[in-house]
């Protein structure tokens, strides 16, 4: 499907009997950042200096609000309608590439070798998409807060354990001047649950599937390890730590306005956080409940179509566009974690001594991915309901239950995903 | 009757509908007016608003500051247009060819029309939502006839948003009812002139159909204008095609701006609304001239 | 003689054929796709072939058994009791044990009936979520249908009277209807929401804050009545218009004679007013019907089915199922069940309302 591009009749003409050399080939790409000016400010210069820095190639964008892009993905697979290169969320990307979207990335992976580990997507021991960047999630709190309540600050070296959670919970209910203790985002839906929350029952000891087969979530998602992680998730709202239903202005604005002692978020929120006038903000680490700190890594990668007839086009694109340059202008631009120390040492948050530099080591050494499995996408959303019934006061034991089933029926109904 | 003849008891009762009349329109109203109002405030101001009658009033930092954001956040623009150019060609065709196959189920009798009637009448209950996914990998199937040659599939364009939605029940329903109740002699007597089937049915019938006309280009518009959701979601990956629905998702980013949000839900429901403000008689005369015939 | 004239084949087939090939492409061909893939294990996307599995996926949609048990008895033989409650065994042991209880493997409990003798039933089903769908869904037409309509009844009363205004007043009432349900879904969150919704404040105020705030979409017992509430809202206004038609279909002199005979309001409402409208009834109640059961966009838009099942609708299973968990096979069952559904109601409404008459 070369579609060579007509510069007027004789000129063309000349060009195509001349041999292929000044021929250019158009590559089409999707981007999940529509409505964001910023993202796709930074995504579109990458584009531009794409184009004009070679002549093979020209890359031409098509831009998605995230909310339906896996939507509009799934749709265009099923009509064979796909782009050369694909943005994707890393936990989706094992059911892109079984579903047979998605190539392995015509490139090397020693290509990649400094990149942080939550930027690689792997699946089925090959690389098939790169980020240019990781998100981590932290446990943010006032210096002020601290030292109000006599709270010992949680380091990468000692966290929290679970008592002292609860107790730094408690004692920040207790002192009467937060709406809640804790902001969890229970107004995120979807993706965001898996993402903040499944860390919570793996340091727990439990999980969302058995890892080790991927053909089951008995006894990982309804085991002690995962009851003893529910109950404990439900004390967060019977104790009126957390509330089960938020609104979403509340999400944005309730830890900056006090509203919150503690708010369980993302490193992208840190800048508005800061701008917003916390001066005396921590980025704590997650606590170690049990079996570990840990949080959730892997965020969108760029991928290889499997219907591309220009693998080494989109080869060539990714390459350029994480080059250490690209990867700083995004963190400076929506303040996500950039995947190489090179790249962060560009930035002026993630350099050395830098205010969000914290949030590096914590993605380095937390971070964990979630289930690299095809059926990851249905258990994430029974996963999600039964954390949110759990909220809501189902019982645990069912509710994990009714997810172990749902999440097996599905393993079973695709033949086991492939494992 | 005026205000001078009446008796005091008259006065203070015709003063209570009135008020009875208000306070309910205060209801239907009020969320409209809250929209609108938030859609001047900055964020913060919005949200705390909320808490008085502020809620309602255009007061504190008022400006257009959210219309503009929402300007350069979506192409706003190319989704009015490609909406009101999807909802219009739906609505016309939709209006031909209800009516033309209403006409021959009233006036003609032809070997095969209660069979077809009836199957017609069925799919009234058979929602759309029961047939997307399939119609989904069905309309990717469908050849379309372009400059370039025949293509096969219908995703990313017009038509795909387009064509599926043109017949319902529905539509052909209210022509029937309608057309039943006009003088069947006329029809006769043309024919018997030798006037053919067609001019029958656009010298005679359509100048009499008013009302339900406008009755099924109302419901048409408001259907292929408000509803559109799942659908282009599914069909549509290119944002040169997308309806002003879809658009809203733009809005919904980490961080969101309320401000925004208001002010593109205004954008969306000011054509509608000033559309039915400018229309209001004859939306509501039409649809109470067909709405009876049960 | 008119028969012949009428007659004409091709011209029939002609004017009624284009719409009907669009209805028969877009709606029947479909439809009996997902009638196919019910008996499949027809996915969204997959590397598997599609399979024929007979009726598993209805028997999973509808599976049910009974599980009838003693109360435990501690080493005397009496019955342990909990907060007044015999304990019976967990289900637990019961419905997680392929091997010796192959018929209860991965049922859940939708309710008990206590029997005598500290025994008790347990009513089993595959399929919990989809059965509390279609309980909530009945109860969204139970309820929309009659006090939709009997709401706009009263408001086709209010408004058709000759005062001065009376317009205006009809114009801001039906002003709902022509706002998309996406749009309302927005703007109510902002009135439902649980610390500082309009409602709350609104309610707050006129009870001097004696009345606590609600989490009106965060509570199960408030979560589908306020979609109710709501639905009412937008609607009302368009079946107001229905029957206000109806009412002045209904001859003047009618009214002048009940007045001379001196009936009542009430009287003149019931036996000139309420026989008029019999046809216009049976309109309204087929339209509400149709639309409540297609109840979808608050529910995505609002509560995504929760808290704890409470809104979920069938059609938002269908859709969560058929497209977001990509199962296809599940979502055209759910496809078919509601068509059947449905087209037994309107079965049932139609030889109700010819009976009567």
């Amino acid at each position: 499907m070369k579609q060579v591009k007509k510069l007027g009749g004789a000129l063309a003409f000349f060009l195509a009997t001349s041999g292929t050399a000044f021929a250019t080939t158009d590559l089409s790409m999707w981007y999940h950042g529509a409505g964001n000016e910023t993202e796709k400010a930074i995504i579109d210069t990458i584009v531009s200096d794409f184009n004009s820095s070679q002549s093979d190639w020209a890359v031409k964008i098509e831009s998605f609000p995230q909310e339906s892009y896996n939507d509009s993905v799934t749709a265009a697979a099923l009509a064979g309608n796909l782009p050369d290169i694909l943005d994707v969320d890393g936990p989706v990307m094992p059911n892109w590439a079984w579903s047979g979207y998605l190539q392995p990335l015509p490139i090397d992976e020693s290509e990649f070798a400094d990149f942080l580990p939550g930027t690689k997507g792997i699946y089925d021991g090959k690389l098939y998409s790169i980020g240019l960047w990781d998100a981590a999630i932290a446990l943010y709190a006032r210096q002020s807060t601290m030292d109000e309540l006599g709270l010992r600050v949680p380091t990468l070296e000692k966290p929290w354990s679970t008592d002292e959670f609860n107790a730094a919970l408690k004692a920040a209910k207790d002192s009467g001047k937060f709406d809640y203790a804790l902001d969890l985002g229970m107004a995120w839906k979807g993706e965001w649950y898996p993402y903040a929350f499944s860390p919570f029952i793996q340091s727990f000891g439990g999980d969302i599937v058995d890892r080790s087969t991927y053909k089951t979530a008995e006894g990982v998602l309804n085991g002690d390890a995962a009851v003893a992680f529910g109950e404990w998730w439900q004390s967060l709202f019977t104790n009126e730590y957390v509330q089960a239903t938020q609104d979403g202005a509340d999400r944005d604005s309730g830890f900056i306005e006090g509203k919150y002692a503690f708010a369980w978020n993302g490193n992208w929120a840190a800048t508005a956080t800061l701008d917003g006038g916390v001066d005396d903000v921590l980025f704590l680490p997650a606590p170690d409940l049990g079996n570990g700190p840990k949080i959730g890594a892997a965020s969108w990668q760029f991928g290889v179509s499997a219907s591309s007839k220009n693998p080494d086009g989109a080869a060539a694109f990714i390459k350029h566009a994480t080059q250490d340059k690209y990867l700083a202008a995004f963190s400076d631009g929506i303040g996500l974690i950039p995947s190489t120390p090179a790249a962060a040492a560009m930035t002026e948050k993630y350099k050395e001594g830098g205010v969000l530099s914290g949030f590096f080591a914590l993605s380095n050494e937390q971070g964990m991915v979630r289930p690299v499995s095809p059926g990851y996408v249905v258990a994430a959303k029974s996963f999600e309901k039964a954390l949110a019934d759990i909220a809501n006061g189902a019982d645990v034991s069912e509710a994990l239950d009714a997810a172990v089933d749902e999440i097996d029926t599905d393993i079973e109904n695709n033949k086991g995903y492939g494992h | 009757m005026s205000m001078h003849t009446m008796s005091l008891g008259q006065q203070s009762r015709l003063l209570g509908r009135y008020l009875l009349l208000m306070f309910i329109a205060c209801i239907f109203i009020f969320p409209i007016v809250f929209m609108m109002m938030s859609s001047l405030k900055p964020d913060f101001q919005l949200l705390s608003d909320t808490a008085s009658i502020r809620a309602f009033l255009p007061v504190g930092d008022i400006s257009l500051d959210n219309y503009r954001a929402a300007f350069d956040r979506a192409p706003i623009g190319l989704f009015i247009f490609n909406s009101i150019f999807i909802t219009a060609t739906t609505l016309l065709l939709s209006l031909f060819l209800a009516s033309v196959a209403a006409f021959s189920f009233v006036f003609i009798d032809w070997r095969g029309k209660s069979f077809v009637l009836a199957i017609v009448v069925a799919t009234y209950i058979l929602p759309f939502e029961t047939v997307a996914v399939p119609l989904l990998l069905l309309v990717n199937k469908l050849p379309w006839l372009s400059s370039e040659g025949v293509t096969w599939g219908w995703l990313n364009s017009y038509q795909v948003q387009i064509i599926p939605w043109v017949v319902r029940a529905l539509e052909i329903f209210l022509f029937v009812q309608y057309f039943k109740d006009l003088p069947k002699d006329l029809v006769e007597a043309a024919r018997v002139d030798g006037a053919s089937w067609f001019q029958i049915y656009y010298k005679i019938v359509m100048p009499l159909s008013g009302p339900v006309i406008a009755t099924v280009a109302i419901l048409k518009f408001l259907e292929m204008y408000n509803n559109q959701f799942i659908w282009p979601t599914m069909v549509v990956q290119e944002e040169g095609y997308r309806p002003i629905m879809v658009g809203l998702q733009y809005f919904f980013q980490l961080n969101t701006p309320w401000g925004e949000v208001m002010a593109y839900l205004t954008i969306i429901t000011l054509p509608v609304l000033v559309f039915y403000l400018a229309l209001q008689r004859a939306f509501i005369a039409s649809i109470a001239s067909t709405g009876v015939k049960g | 003689m008119s028969t012949s004239i009428k007659r004409g084949n091709v011209a029939g087939w002609l004017m009624a054929g284009p719409a009907f090939f669009l209805i028969c492409l877009f709606l029947i061909l479909p439809f009996f796709m997902a009638i196919w893939f019910s008996f499949t294990d027809q996915r969204l996307i997959s590397p598997n072939e599609p399979e024929f599995v007979g009726t598993r996926n209805y028997e999973r949609l509808f599976g049910m058994s009974l599980l009838t048990l003693d109360a435990q008895t501690d080493e005397s033989g009496a019955v342990k009791m909990k907060d007044g409650e015999p304990v019976y065994p967990r289900l637990r042991s019961y419905t997680r044990d392929k091997d010796t209880y192959p018929e209860y493997f991965r049922k859940r409990q939708w309710f008990t009936i206590d029997r005598s003798d500290n025994r008790r039933t347990f009513v089993l089903a595959s399929d919990i979520v989809f059965l509390k769908a279609v309980k909530n869904t009945l109860m969204f037409v139970a309820i929309v249908a009659p006090v939709q309509s009997g709401l706009a009844l009263l408001l086709a009363l209010l408004i058709n009277q000759k005062v001065r205004g009376i317009n205006i007043f009809r114009t801001i009432y039906f002003m709902p209807v022509v706002i998309s349900m996406v749009v309302v879904s927005m703007l109510w969150r902002f009135i439902y929401d649980g610390q500082n919704g309009l409602l709350n404040n609104i309610l707050g105020f006129l009870s001097f804050g004696y009345l606590e705030p609600v989490n009106w979409l965060g509570n199960t017992a408030t979560a589908l009545p306020s979609i109710m509430a709501m639905s009412i809202w937008q609607g009302v206004g368009f079946f107001m218009i229905i029957w206000l038609s109806g009412l002045q279909t209904i001859p003047p002199t009618l009214y002048e004679a009940s007045r001379i005979e001196g009936a009542s309001g009430w009287q003149t409402f019931r036996y000139v007013t309420w026989p008029g409208l019999r046809n216009t009834a049976i309109l309204v109640m087929i339209v509400i019907t149709m639309q409540a059961f297609t109840l979808y966009p608050q529910i995505a838009v609002m509560t995504s089915g929760g808290p704890l099942d409470s809104t979920q609708s069938i059609v938002f299973q269908m859709v969560e199922r058929g497209y977001e968990k990509q199962d296809i096979s599940g979502g055209s069952t759910i496809s078919v069940f509601l068509f059947l559904f449905v087209l037994t109601i309107s079965l049932l409404q139609g030889f109700l309302t010819r009976k009567k008459s």
